[in-house]
């Protein structure tokens, strides 16, 4: 048995305490412990990037994230990306374009096109389909991803 | 099952089981003005002994406050179809498409379906939605005649407002019509429709009504349902099919704490209130596993296939092939090979289940709710009746949520345990128990005349599935025959098969579309010339034609180098015709696809910017099965077990996407989830043999197999 301690943190802007064994994932620790379900299990191994959410603004795959790791950090997932009602301009730009079908691995394609905009606001589209590559949707969605991150862009920078 | 069956007569037993079922649906349902009404597909599909109403398939439903909800068992799962329907309604009805509500999938207020596959929801179900919606109004307007104390005819209906058409401040809402009342209706006579040119809703480009939830983190998909006191189960699971487990000793997961362990028979699980606990504790369970002898390979399944391949059965003859064969001054035979194929859909096959005494609650990830909850009956031995199943949004299922195996499991785990568990299974279960689309085999030989057209074509499919397999050019003497479906028959595949988005049409589209452009080569006429010479099907000739001119085909003898390709299809009454444009690196064997453009008639269009992301999808997932996706194994052991060896398409291998929708309104609708994947391993092969001369006849076109055949020459 590991070590119970305590992991502080602030998820979606409000702070949390949990006593936990520091050694579990990030991302069921959302989603069975916090009940955030918004954060996906797709392969458990980093690979697919459903479970994608925010440490500090940047994407981290939260299946291989051990909780300790995230004390005094910042996190945020899908359902804290709209902020006062208001949805991020990502979230709207993928609904004017229809980027999502079953929309299962949309929160980690919304959330890692932020963070790739957030490290650099105004992306090729060379650097977008880098960017995002690693990101997995069996739907085939991806042309319209892409078309949705270029205009968040814009509205981003605005 | 069997037994049912024979128990006293199955008729009497129908009606007896849908009086009950009606009252229990319309109780379920409330107050409000119903409508019941099937779509054509239900009689001839419900299997004796299901439970369900027989009469009718689907509810439309007037609120007491308006809103009007439409109780279906189709599914949703990124088709859109909760969208497409959705403006069905609206446009039907002339309410606004937010009043509309799409109930899917939810066996105790949706009445028997069986499933949602084979892109039909649309094409089947939508033109009967339609009906219902247009008996509803009128129902609406006799009430509305009655309460204005107006003749019908004088009434006009604007967002869900009745109005007298002479005075506007004479009016009555749906919402006050249906107050207090409890009508029911069965959809009997065949209601007026409106004139596509009326359309206001439906034919125009809408944002999909899921949207929101699904950018949001809102949208509930199966793995996200929370039960109090749920345990999520982790599956003790052999290393390959056919196992047999020698030895267990699940002591060590025992001992940890908040752990149970199941043992039943084949199933073995460790249970905790956290998933990931529930991981560790498998992980401490020891097993020994005895594996048969692997019979069969990736290397020898052709060959075994053809040798158990049964007899066929004939799907299309005309004239007579020997009378053809005279007529040919050459022929040519081609032989075409597709492997195994995994789903993989990024949300793996999930479900929960409450087992509580008189009653089983189960969320699950499935195309067939009604199929489960049968399963889950008779898992359990409990009556269907006491058995609901609840769909969630589906992440994704192309055919391989047909199956409801994890279903079964949590049903048997949650009885096991009182209490209610969640199974999920992890990315390696969901490619171990794929229903893959199948290895297959298609044999062509065929011929030209001295005129340059085909003179006869012998056409064989084994293991495919006859879909798609029927030729739809012009050729005198014709013989296609199918051997197996892509279930397989006993012995053939070591482990399952199924459904794979467009059964059968993958394989026979590659293998009739590559033989085309052999035998177009042969005849040193352009591709696109000698398709529309043996062409008179005016659909099938408008969709090459428009997909022509946007792609800006020019004629050539091919191969010209310029590494451009066509294909096209007929499935299930949709027409595609696709273009691509690829680039060949003769030193890796990549195969880089640049450009794809895909032209489609469904007839008429319901949500256009709904068809074309199926389109686009189809494109995409398309390039997966013809170019890397490929299933090796060793008897019942599946070497691509994670995202990491099997390798999905990915961002940058994204060509330019265009697609056109040919307009043809005054056809009903026809299916769009499936069609424009069919063409795409043809496309690609024969814009591959243009950019180099080289044909391959296997899919996927690998490096090693592009590397192999250009060394080859």
């Amino acid at each position: 048995m590991n070590m119970i301690e305590t992991v502080e943190f602030k998820l979606n802007h409000k702070p949390v305490r949990l006593s936990i064994d520091g050694e579990r994932t990030l991302l069921w620790v959302l989603r069975s412990d916090l009940g955030l379900t918004g954060a996906k299990f797709g392969c458990g191994k980093g690979i697919c990037g459903a479970c994608t959410v925010l440490i500090n603004k940047k994407a981290f795959r939260s299946c291989q994230v051990p909780v300790k790791e995230i004390h005094g950090r910042e996190i945020t997932t899908i359902e804290g990306l709209a902020q006062n009602g208001k949805l991020h301009p990502l979230q709207k730009a993928f609904i004017d374009h229809d980027a999502l079908q079953c929309g299962f691995c949309t929160p980690g394609m919304i959330l890692n096109a932020y963070s790739l905009l957030i490290e650099k606001p105004k992306l090729t589209e060379k650097e977008i389909l880098e960017g995002m590559n690693d990101n997995l949707c069996r739907c085939g969605v991806h042309q319209r991803i892409v078309q949705a991150i270029q205009s968040a862009a814009k509205a981003m920078r605005r | 099952m069997e037994e049912e069956k024979q128990k006293g007569n199955p008729l009497e037993d129908a009606n007896d089981r849908f009086i009950l079922d009606r009252r229990q649906f319309l109780k379920a349902l409330g107050g409000g003005i119903l409508i019941l009404f099937y779509s054509g597909d239900i009689a001839e599909t419900q299997p004796p002994g299901t439970q369900g109403p027989l009469d009718f398939n689907a509810i439309l439903r007037i609120g007491e406050d308006g809103r009007v909800t439409c109780y279906t068992g189709k599914i949703e799962m990124g088709q859109g179809i909760v969208t497409s329907l959705s403006q069905m309604l609206a446009e039907e009805m002339d309410v606004r498409l937010d009043s509309v509500d799409m109930v899917m999938g939810d066996t105790d207020l949706c009445p028997w379906d069986m499933g949602t596959f084979g892109s039909r929801s649309t094409k089947y179900f939508g033109p009967t939605l339609r009906k219902a919606a247009a008996e509803a109004k009128a129902v609406l307007i006799q009430l509305a005649g009655g309460h204005l104390k107006l003749p019908e005819n004088r009434l006009i209906v604007k967002e869900g407002v009745v109005f007298d058409k002479e005075d506007a401040k004479k009016k009555v809402s749906y919402a006050g019509l249906a107050k207090g009342k409890k009508i029911e209706k069965r959809l009997e006579k065949k209601p007026h429709l409106k004139p596509v040119s009326a359309f206001t809703v439906s034919g125009k480009p809408v944002n999909r009504v899921d949207a929101l939830g699904k950018v949001t983190g809102k949208a509930q998909f199966t793995g996200d349902i929370r039960l109090p006191g749920m345990l999520h189960a982790r599956i003790l699971r052999p290393p390959a099919h056919g196992a047999r487990l020698k030895s267990v000793d699940t002591g060590a997961a025992e001992a940890l704490k908040g752990v149970q362990v199941i043992k039943e028979g084949d199933l073995i699980a460790a249970l905790h209130s956290h998933p990931d606990e529930a991981e560790k504790a498998l992980a401490r369970i020891k097993s020994e596993f005895e594996v048969p002898k692997a019979e069969v390979n990736d290397q020898t399944i052709f060959e075994h296939l053809l040798k158990v391949a049964p007899g066929g059965t004939v799907v299309q003859r005309a004239g007579e092939i020997e009378k053809g064969r005279g007529l040919a001054k050459l022929e040519l035979e081609g032989t075409y090979h597709t492997r195994y194929v995994a789903h993989a859909p990024v949300e793996t096959h999930t479900a929960v289940v409450n087992v509580e005494k008189d009653k089983v609650t189960v969320y699950a990830s499935t195309q067939r709710p009604f199929s489960a909850k049968e399963e889950v009956a008779q898992a359990l031995g409990v009556s269907s009746r006491d058995v609901r199943v609840i769909t969630p949004f589906v992440g994704g299922g192309f055919g391989g949520k047909s199956w409801n195996r994890q279903v079964v499991e949590a049903a048997r785990l949650s009885k096991l345990a009182g209490k209610p568990v969640q199974v999920a299974w992890s990315r390696e279960e969901e490619f171990f128990y794929d229903t893959f689309q199948p290895a297959a085999i298609v044999k062509i030989n065929s011929g030209l005349d001295d005129a340059n057209r085909i003179a006869f074509w012998d056409y064989h499919v084994y293991f495919a599935g006859d879909r798609s397999s029927q030729l739809f050019y012009d050729v005198p003497h014709v013989s296609t025959v199918s051997h197996a479906s892509w279930s397989g028959v006993p012995g053939a595949h070591p482990f399952q098969t199924g459904t794979w988005r467009a059964p059968g049409s993958n394989t026979n589209t590659f293998a009739r579309e590559s033989h085309i452009d052999l035998l177009a080569a042969r005849a040193g006429v352009d591709s696109l010339a000698f398709r529309l010479d043996h062409l008179k099907d005016a659909r099938m000739r408008r969709v090459l034609e428009t997909v022509a001119r946007r792609f800006g085909w020019n004629s050539s003898k091919r191969p010209s180098g310029k590494g451009e390709g066509v294909a096209c299809a007929d499935y299930n009454g949709t027409y595609v015709a696709t273009m691509a444009e690829v680039a060949v690196d003769k030193n890796t064997g990549k195969v880089r696809v640049i450009r794809v453009v895909c032209c489609q008639d469904v007839g008429q269009v319901i949500n256009p910017e709904g068809a074309k992301l199926q389109m686009e999808g189809c494109v995409m997932m398309g390039l997966g099965y013809s170019l890397s996706e490929e299933i090796h194994f060793n008897g019942g052991q599946i070497q691509e077990r994670s995202y990491e060896s099997y390798e999905i398409p990915r961002f940058t291998v994204l060509p330019k996407i265009e697609t056109v929708l040919v307009e043809n309104p005054e056809m009903p609708p026809q299916g769009g989830g499936e069609p424009a994947i069919t063409c795409m391993g043809a496309v690609i092969a024969n814009a591959v043999h243009d950019a180099t001369g080289i044909r391959l006849f296997e899919l996927p076109m690998t490096p090693e197999r592009i590397k192999k055949a250009l060394s080859r020459g």
